[in-house]
C-alpha cells in the first residue's frame, strides 16, 4: 500500500503538470439578446487567422445541424455563405460537419469555446487573431476580431464587443 | 460608348432590324452567385439602358448555353420570355464555378438593289445571306458578329471555366470569377480566339444606375497579358464589358469581324 501510493504520486504530478507548462488558449463568445419581432439564432464561425489573413484553425461553426431530411452535412448548409468571411477565407474549402468543431446554434449567452490542443499545437510562433463572425436570418451581419501573439508571454484576457450581432468575444491566453 | 457595337449585340440578340436599334446593354442577372450548398438559381436576362433594370426588352435564349464545372451542359428550367426580361432557373448541383452565356453569331449584310437603288439589310447565318443577297447586288458589305454574355455561378469552391478560345472573353488569372469583395483588387484577362488581346478598352459599371445621377463606369484598358485589374468601390453587381473588330473572319462573305463581350459579376460587402 505504502509503495503503490509513493508511486502514484509522481504519475499523477505529472500528469496535471505537464499541461501548466504548456501555453493555453481558451476563447467564449457572446450571443446577445436581441428585441426582435422575429428572431434567429445566429450562425457563428470562429477561427484563427495568420498575419496574411490565411486561416490556421476553424474552431466553431455552429449552424442548423439538424440531418431531418438524411441530409448528413445538416439542414442549414445553404446559408454557411452568408458567414462570408469564414466562407471565402475556408468555409468553403471545408467538409461540414466537422468533429469536435461544428454544432448547433446557440442561444443568448456566453458560450464557452473548446479549442482544442489540435488547434494550438499546431500553431507556430507569430502573430494571429482570433476572429468571429455571426449572421442571423432576417438580421444582420458581424466580425470581431482579437490580436494576440502565440506563444503567449504573459497571463491574459484580451477582450473585443460586438455592436450589434456579437456581444462580448474574450480571449484567454496563458503562457 | 461603342454605341456601334452595342447595337450589333442588341440587334442580334433582338433579331431587331439594324437602323431601328439603339444603343443598350444586354445583361444576365443571377439572383445569386455563391451558394454553400445545391440550390436552384434564377436568373433574369434582359436588354436596356439602366443596369439591372428590365424596362426594355427581354433577351432571346436561343443560345442560352449553361455549362458545369466537369464541362457538361446543363438544360435552363422554367424558362419564360416575358414583355421586358427573359427568366431560367439553373440547377446548381454539383461543386465549382458554372457558366451561364448566351452566345450569338451572325452576320450582317446591307446592299444596294440593282434594279430600284434601295438600300437593303439582312442578318443570318453565312448560308441564309447567301440565299437572301442578290447575285446582282451592289455595294455589298457583311460583317460578322459574335458576341457573348455570360455571368457565373459557384457552388462551394470556385473552379476556373475551362476557356472557350474562340471570339472575345473573359478568363480568371487565378483568381475566381466569384470570389469578388469590396475593396479587393481584382484581375482579369481579356482573350480572342484564345490569345491575349492587348490595348483593348474595358467598361466596368456598377447596377443600380437609375439610383444615381451619373453613369460613373470606369474604363480601363488592358495590358500586354490582356489583362485589367479592378479594385472593387463597393459592393453590388458590376457589368464588365468589351468590344472589338478585326478581319478573321470565319465567314466566307465578311470582311470584317465584330467582337463583344459582357459579364455580370457580384461584388460582396
Amino acid at each position: 500500500m505504502q509503495v503503490r501510493y509513493s508511486l502514484a504520486l509522481p504519475a499523477v504530478a505529472a500528469l496535471f503538470g505537464a499541461p501548466a507548462l504548456a501555453a493555453g488558449l481558451a476563447a467564449s463568445i457572446e450571443v446577445p439578446r436581441l428585441n426582435t419581432s422575429e428572431y434567429h439564432r445566429p450562425y457563428v464561425a470562429a477561427w484563427i487567422e495568420r498575419a496574411d489573413n490565411s486561416v490556421a484553425a476553424t474552431v466553431a461553426v455552429w449552424y442548423d445541424v439538424r440531418t431531418r431530411t438524411n441530409n448528413p452535412e445538416g439542414e442549414g448548409t445553404k446559408w454557411l455563405k452568408d458567414l462570408r468571411q469564414w466562407w471565402r477565407r475556408t468555409g468553403r474549402d471545408l467538409e461540414m460537419p466537422i468533429d469536435g468543431v461544428t454544432g448547433a446554434t446557440k442561444p443568448a449567452g456566453k458560450h464557452p469555446i473548446n479549442l482544442a490542443d489540435a488547434a494550438t499545437a499546431k500553431l507556430a510562433p507569430g502573430a494571429y487573431k482570433f476572429v468571429v463572425e455571426a449572421a442571423r436570418e432576417v438580421g444582420g451581419r458581424e466580425v470581431v476580431s482579437i490580436p494576440f501573439q502565440w506563444p503567449p508571454t504573459k497571463a491574459e484576457q484580451p477582450m473585443a464587443s460586438g455592436s450589434s450581432e456579437l456581444g462580448e468575444i474574450k480571449l484567454e491566453l496563458k503562457p | 460608348m461603342n454605341t456601334a457595337l452595342r447595337t450589333i449585340v442588341l440587334a442580334a440578340a433582338l433579331g431587331a432590324t439594324l437602323g431601328a436599334a439603339h444603343a443598350h446593354n444586354a445583361w444576365l442577372l443571377p439572383s445569386t452567385t455563391v451558394l454553400s450548398k445545391p440550390d436552384t438559381v434564377s436568373v433574369d436576362a434582359a436588354i436596356s439602358n439602366d443596369l439591372f433594370v428590365a424596362n426594355h426588352a427581354a433577351m432571346r435564349l436561343d443560345n442560352l448555353l449553361i455549362t458545369a464545372p466537369d464541362g457538361s451542359t446543363v438544360k435552363p428550367e422554367a424558362q419564360a420570355q416575358l414583355k421586358h426580361r427573359s427568366v431560367f432557373d439553373v440547377n446548381v448541383g454539383a461543386p465549382g464555378t458554372y457558366r451561364i452565356a448566351v452566345v450569338n453569331a451572325g452576320g450582317f449584310a446591307s446592299w444596294k438593289d440593282k434594279a430600284t437603288g434601295q438600300q437593303k439589310r439582312a442578318r443570318g447565318t453565312s448560308e441564309s445571306l447567301a440565299k437572301e443577297i442578290p447575285a446582282d447586288a451592289q455595294e455589298v458589305t457583311v460583317t460578322q458578329s459574335v458576341g457573348r454574355i455570360e455571368t457565373f455561378v459557384t457552388v462551394g469552391k470556385p473552379s476556373a471555366p475551362k476557356p472557350i478560345g474562340q471570339g472575345l472573353e473573359m478568363v480568371s488569372t487565378g483568381g475566381a470569377l466569384t470570389d469578388l469583395a469590396k475593396g479587393e483588387k481584382a484581375t482579369f484577362a481579356l482573350h480572342i480566339d484564345g490569345q491575349p488581346a492587348r490595348d483593348l478598352e474595358v467598361t466596368v459599371t456598377a447596377g443600380n444606375t437609375q439610383y444615381r445621377d451619373q453613369l460613373a463606369e470606369v474604363k480601363l484598358k488592358t495590358d500586354d497579358k490582356g489583362q485589367f485589374s479592378v479594385t472593387w468601390p463597393a459592393a453590388g453587381m458590376y457589368w464588365i464589358d468589351a468590344s472589338t473588330k478585326d478581319n478573321k473572319t470565319t465567314m466566307p462573305q465578311a470582311k470584317e469581324r465584330r467582337l463583344s463581350y459582357a459579364a455580370t459579376v457580384e461584388v460582396m460587402p
